[in-house]
């Protein structure tokens, strides 16, 4: 179940990019998306995901 | 300067220089600051942050901070700073932010139109400084924070210096990350940082920040105040001990944290910091923050002078902070970021002088030593009355610049207000408002706010005003004076207010009691036609 970016929520601030452990999160368009093959939830790095748990804006990163 | 690029300005707000706050505490095992008036206490005459000159602190300290707005109220007549918006991300959250909202009229902190890659951040700063040779000064204000974007800030600082290592750096942080990155801070010469402190007690923390990002995870509530809390003194003991100068940001939010600064001011003085900036709480529904949305308010004027005086204990203040956006441009009270945007900047043609920019700034700098001193003449030709009585009031002073009443009512779009007693004259902050003559006609709608603006002044100081608007103050209990035109400030006010003084005693009026003032929110509705 990789994660996914609402794009018209994103605000683009970028603070997702960096914590991801899989280099999974890059700009697009204006806006930051996820490269579904390699977004693993963070299992097996950490806790939580970490994209969603720095995202500002609540809602903007879900499941899919 | 015209009226209509006056967009970057924000009320009333102070800096609190921290040498004049009474230490209620035993001193602490601390790291010796780098120097500053504001850490040796005692009454000293003037503090760092005045208008006042070398006198007051160290050399090496003043060098720090002779030409730089933000931390000298004279240099801020002088000199200009910009911010570059590299930094988007932040690792926090906070009640009164929201980095979404963008208007290109509005004057906040976290708002700006264009974020930049640490490339086109200094290809923009170096055309600012070729146009603008009195732009001293660089920060990373975020709109998110500088050092939750370590690589983006430092990368720019890096870039920068190779092409223009006579610009200062600073930094602005909620701390967090401070900690881990105090030696870069001190690698690239950051002369300046700012940590926004809005707490002592995690359990006022609570309510402001519902949560902060740590060691990959989302924590929230009392434990997440606590570990930023411990973040924060952290990292301004070691900026102190490194003798880095550090300004503390405080937004005075009533019910929530009001009383509770005038700790946070004790804690952070007692930890070296060099100057404390106490800001209203912006606060709109439409700006989309957690706090707009719960109806929380932002302080009053005479609620926010309350936590001030409290933290300050009388004497010099400096209140000219203007919360400026995150990519402001140009003098503190004016933004001219437009000018720069990233379109015209490639239009530009950009070759960097050193030797023009110095020649410049040594022509600022005699132009403002003869200020400086006319002033200093002017005053003590006034001959301030020694009398022990302790009636003050505050005035409301329109000014474009140079020190002096020289504006017309109808075009402020900021008043100075001082507090005047018969023996001073004290600048207290500014007061942001809508222009009340637009294209030549009086606003008739505007006036109100202007009233409301100012509604704790006993007077206002204007180069000239019609009959109109001062009757309508006149009824407000506001005396509109213009017979000071061109006089310097200072020396206007302590006149009215000798002669306000003798029509007391006269029993030609009574003196009465002013009501509060109303800091004003949010964008301006309306500059730009009148110019």
């Amino acid at each position: 179940m990789p994660m996914k970016i609402i794009a018209s929520t994103c605000s683009a601030c970028s603070a997702c990019e960096p914590e991801c452990p899989n280099v999974a999160i890059r700009e697009k368009n204006g806006t930051y998306i996820i490269d579904p093959k390699k977004c693993t939830d963070c299992e097996g790095h950490y806790d939580e995901p970490q994209c969603v748990a720095v995202c500002p804006v609540d809602g903007c990163i879900v499941s899919v | 300067m015209p009226s209509s690029t006056m967009t970057g300005s924000m009320p009333a707000t102070t800096y609190v220089s921290i040498g004049q706050i009474k230490s209620l505490h035993e001193a602490l095992e601390l790291p010796q600051p780098g120097g500053g008036c504001g850490t040796e206490g005692g009454e000293g005459k003037a503090s760092c942050g005045t208008s006042a000159g070398p006198d007051d602190m160290p050399p090496e300290i003043w060098d720090k901070v002779k030409n730089h707005p933000c931390y000298s109220e004279e240099a801020h007549h002088h000199y200009a700073r910009m911010h570059v918006a590299v930094a988007p991300a932040c690792n926090i959250q906070c009640n009164y932010c929201n980095r979404k909202y963008d208007c290109s009229n509005e004057s906040r902190p976290g708002v700006v139109s264009q974020k930049l890659t640490p490339e086109q951040a200094v290809k923009k700063v170096v055309a600012v400084a070729s146009e603008i040779p009195q732009m001293t000064v660089l920060g990373v204000a975020g709109p998110g924070d500088a050092l939750a974007n370590p690589a983006k800030t430092f990368d720019t600082f890096r870039m920068l210096q190779e092409q223009a290592p006579d610009i200062k750096l600073c930094i602005s942080t909620n701390g967090l990350a401070l900690p881990d990155l105090v030696d870069e801070i001190c690698k690239y010469n950051v002369d300046h940082v700012t940590i926004t402190i809005n707490m002592v007690d995690p359990k006022v923390g609570e309510k402001i920040y519902p949560w902060i990002f740590w060691n990959h995870k989302r924590v929230t509530g009392l434990e997440a105040a606590t570990i930023l809390h411990e973040r924060q003194m952290l990292g301004l003991e070691m900026l102190t001990a490194r003798g880095v100068l550090t300004k503390i940001n405080s937004v005075l939010i009533p019910g929530i944290n009001d009383e509770h600064l005038i700790e946070v001011n004790r804690e952070v003085k007692k930890r070296g910091a060099f100057l404390h900036n106490i800001m209203p709480l912006i606060s709109e529904a439409e700006h989309g923050t957690v706090f707009g949305l719960t109806g929380q308010r932002g302080p009053t004027a005479s609620e926010l002078k309350a936590v001030q005086d409290a933290c300050m204990g009388g004497a010099n203040l400096m209140r000219h902070c203007r919360q400026c956006r995150a990519d402001a441009v140009g003098l503190l009270g004016e933004d001219r970021s437009d000018e720069f945007t990233m379109d015209k900047l490639e239009q530009m043609e950009v070759v960097y002088d050193l030797g023009k920019r110095k020649t410049y700034q040594d022509k600022v700098e005699i132009e403002r030593q003869a200020q400086h001193s006319a002033k200093q003449e002017a005053l003590a030709a006034a001959s301030a009355i020694k009398v022990s009585e302790d009636l003050q009031v505050l005035v409301a002073v329109a000014t474009k610049g140079g020190g002096r009443v020289n504006e017309h009512f109808g075009h402020v779009t900021e008043f100075q207000v001082f507090q005047v007693s018969a023996s001073q004259a004290l600048f207290v902050g500014h007061r942001r408002v809508d222009q009340y003559c637009q294209g030549g006609v009086g606003d008739d709608e505007q006036l109100p706010s202007v009233v409301r603006a100012i509604n704790d002044c006993h007077a206002v100081l204007v180069a000239k005003i019609g009959a109109c608007p001062k009757d309508d103050l006149t009824a407000a209990g506001i005396e509109a004076v213009d017979q000071y035109v061109g006089e310097f400030i200072e020396k206007a006010a302590l006149e009215w207010f000798n002669d306000y003084r003798s029509r007391i005693a006269s029993g030609a009026i009574t003196h009465q009691d002013r009501g509060d003032a109303q800091i004003r929110q949010g964008a301006f509705t309306s500059v730009a036609e009148a110019a």
